[in-house]
């Protein structure tokens, strides 16, 4: 928006009592941002009457140095330094009463290497100022400077699989079902039959901790004989995401000592343990060869309505630069949000050394990764073995890709569906590989594939009609325009 | 048992069609391809013995289908895998890994369960096979 609006600048800035923010020095319309900022863009809707680009430079400067009022202690500081600058605002397209602010902030007003505190600054006060009625923030550029000082993925992809001796197709996963209730030695069971059938991982869900039914070091033993025997049985390496998520750090790390004690390769954490405690346990992992899992619990409150809240794009930003292995970012196909074009803006986020601008896929800004770990995307929720074609082709090859009910709810058990799995993402690999029409030719493939393999059969028959057709809530405000062919 | 290490190890043994279809994938990807034998398949028996060095200048799959069948003639009776290995910067690893030839019998693995303090549990997973020096294991 052209809103020239000047700052006002010498004695009179500092008169007490109150100035518009565009005027203190939160909108520089002709401020290029510099190598080294933080650039967010915040999807902003302001109250009724209340002019958007004053909006926006409120949100500048409530997430940097303002407060409602002047206060001259600003001049004991270099306080234009420190002023985040909203310099430009766009309408959002076919939506009205929102823009787009894009705000630029030094990279001084950051501690290095802490979420905690970017975030504090990002998505502090501000997302409660009064005169807004919403705000998002939709993406981040985080510069390379700001990207060198966090740990990164405490294993990466690249280790992981070399760890795992796994190369050339996805991984393949199954949370243990029923999610709740089951004794230890049952859900032991789940385990062993879960990755005998062919699976590589198995996974504790989000909210299996320490409960009466099951006590985690009940789980963890039970589950670690599950491994160790499927391990042996197949003669390849095996998994179970041990869920350590618990209500103190030292509780979290003594179940993760645990884990590594009795021989396990991955651990699990829940997003709802914060920021601070997952950067924590992310240097546990790094410290002790473990690969981390992160399961997404709580997203949903505030990244899924596109008025309010934060975008899953950014926490994957976040989640890449604070350490985990392992992120859920959606099937596209399965039960759970997830517009396609979306989701591939989050894949690329964990998985590429640099983003380029893709407004798109909801990707706003050029994001070098600078060489950090690139995080595995995990696909979970909803997903069977008829749609292997739409997965491959829609989330790639570096990726786990998760079937519980998809798995446990086999009707020949739990290693038939397992193996069904197996059989149907090997033979789509191959075909792949094979320059085939993967994508078009998917059912036919997956047919003849059954016809060597039982198990694939019946899940083919079970689940013939799941689908997940609903609109998504989340789906980027720019269509991708038709270049003229030259 | 049947070993199910490695991309394809759940479908039907690939033909040389096939193997010759996967190799020329890895090639067009700029990938070298590498040929490796082992008589102790055990899960974290990382290395294996090179056959040769990996085909960093070959762009046929020919020419690596020959090489496989030089291989199969001297260590028939052993496991083989191809891996096709990506120097591209950011990976520098191993990106397609799958068996190509194993022993007509797999006797597969003992797990060895030493009880520790606690209910705690040791856990060795012991090859069958090795339990014959090495050039004895199999056939």
């Amino acid at each position: 928006m052209d809103d020239r609006a000047r700052t006002v600048t010498g004695k009179d800035r500092y008169k007490s009592g109150v100035m518009e923010y565009k005027k203190m020095g939160y909108w520089e319309p002709d401020y290029e941002p510099k190598e080294t900022d933080v650039i967010a863009v915040f999807r902003v809707t302001p109250q009724d009457g209340v002019d958007p680009v004053e909006a926006s430079a409120a949100v500048a400067g409530e997430s940097s140095t303002a407060t409602w009022t002047v206060v001259w202690t600003d001049r004991l500081t270099a306080c234009e330094k420190y002023r985040a600058k909203c310099y430009r605002v766009d309408p959002v397209p076919g939506a009205e009463g929102q823009y787009f602010a894009y705000i630029a902030y030094d990279l001084d007003l950051f501690e290095p290497g802490s979420i905690a505190n970017l975030t504090a600054s990002i998505i502090g006060n501000v997302f409660g100022f009064k005169p807004l009625k919403a705000l998002r923030l939709e993406d981040m550029r985080l510069p390379t400077a700001y990207v060198k000082t966090f740990q990164g993925p405490a294993t990466g992809i690249v280790v992981e699989r070399e760890r795992l001796d796994k190369f050339g197709r996805p991984l393949l996963g199954a949370t243990v079902k029923p999610k709740l209730g089951l004794s230890g030695r049952n859900y032991g069971r789940v385990v062993y039959e879960a990755l005998k059938g062919g699976l590589d991982f198995t996974k504790d869900d989000e909210n299996i901790n320490s409960q009466p039914f099951m006590h985690w070091r009940e789980r963890f033993l039970y589950c670690m004989e599950a491994v160790n025997k499927a391990q042996a049985e197949t003669g390849e390496m095996k998994g179970t995401y041990l869920n350590v998520t618990a209500a103190t750090m030292e509780e979290m790390y003594e179940r993760a000592e645990f884990a590594k004690e009795i021989g396990s390769c991955v651990v699990m954490i829940d997003l709802v343990i914060g920021y601070t405690a997952i950067q924590s346990m992310a240097r546990w992992a790094r410290r002790n060869d473990m690969i981390l899992h992160l399961h997404r619990a709580g997203h949903s409150t505030y990244t899924r309505q596109k008025s309010h809240g934060v975008s899953f794009r950014v926490i994957s930003k976040w989640m890449r630069l604070a350490g985990v292995d392992h992120i859920h970012a959606g099937t596209v196909v399965g039960k759970l949000e997830g517009d396609p074009a979306t989701t591939r803006g989050y894949y690329d986020i964990c998985r590429e050394d640099f983003n380029p601008m893709r407004l798109e896929n909801g990707i706003f800004f050029d994001q070098p990764w600078a060489s950090l770990n690139k995080l595995m995307p995990v696909a979970s929720g909803g997903i069977h073995a008829g749609q292997m074609h739409q997965l491959i082709h829609h989330l790639g090859e570096d990726v786990v890709l998760q079937f519980g009910g998809g798995t446990i709810g086999h009707p020949m058990g739990i290693a038939a569906g397992a193996t069904a799995n197996r059989v149907a993402l090997e033979a789509m690999i191959l075909a792949r590989n094979e320059g085939r029409d993967y994508l078009a030719e998917g059912p036919e493939i997956l047919a003849a594939a059954a016809r060597h393999c039982t198990p694939l059969a019946a899940a083919l028959e079970t689940w013939k009609d799941v689908t997940f057709d609903y609109a998504s809530t989340d789906t980027p405000d720019f269509v991708p325009t038709a270049t003229a062919a030259e | 048992m049947r070993l199910t290490q490695g991309t394809f190890s759940f479908l039907p043994d690939l033909t040389d069609a096939q193997i010759a279809r996967q190799v020329q994938y890895a090639l067009d990807q700029g990938w070298a391809v590498n040929i490796e034998t082992t008589d102790d398949p055990h899960p974290r028996n990382t290395y294996w013995d090179l056959w040769g060095q990996p085909m960093f200048d070959v762009a046929d799959a020919a020419g690596v289908m020959l090489e496989l069948a030089e291989c199969r003639k001297v260590f028939g009776e052993r496991y083989i895998r191809l891996s096709a290995f990506d120097a591209s910067h950011g990976w520098e690893t191993i990106r397609l890994s799958f068996i190509v030839g194993r022993p007509a019998e797999e006797p597969g693995f003992h797990l060895v369960r030493e009880e520790a303090e606690g209910r705690r549990l040791r856990y060795t997973t012991r090859s069958y096979a090795t339990e014959r020096p090495a050039g004895q294991r199999y056939g």
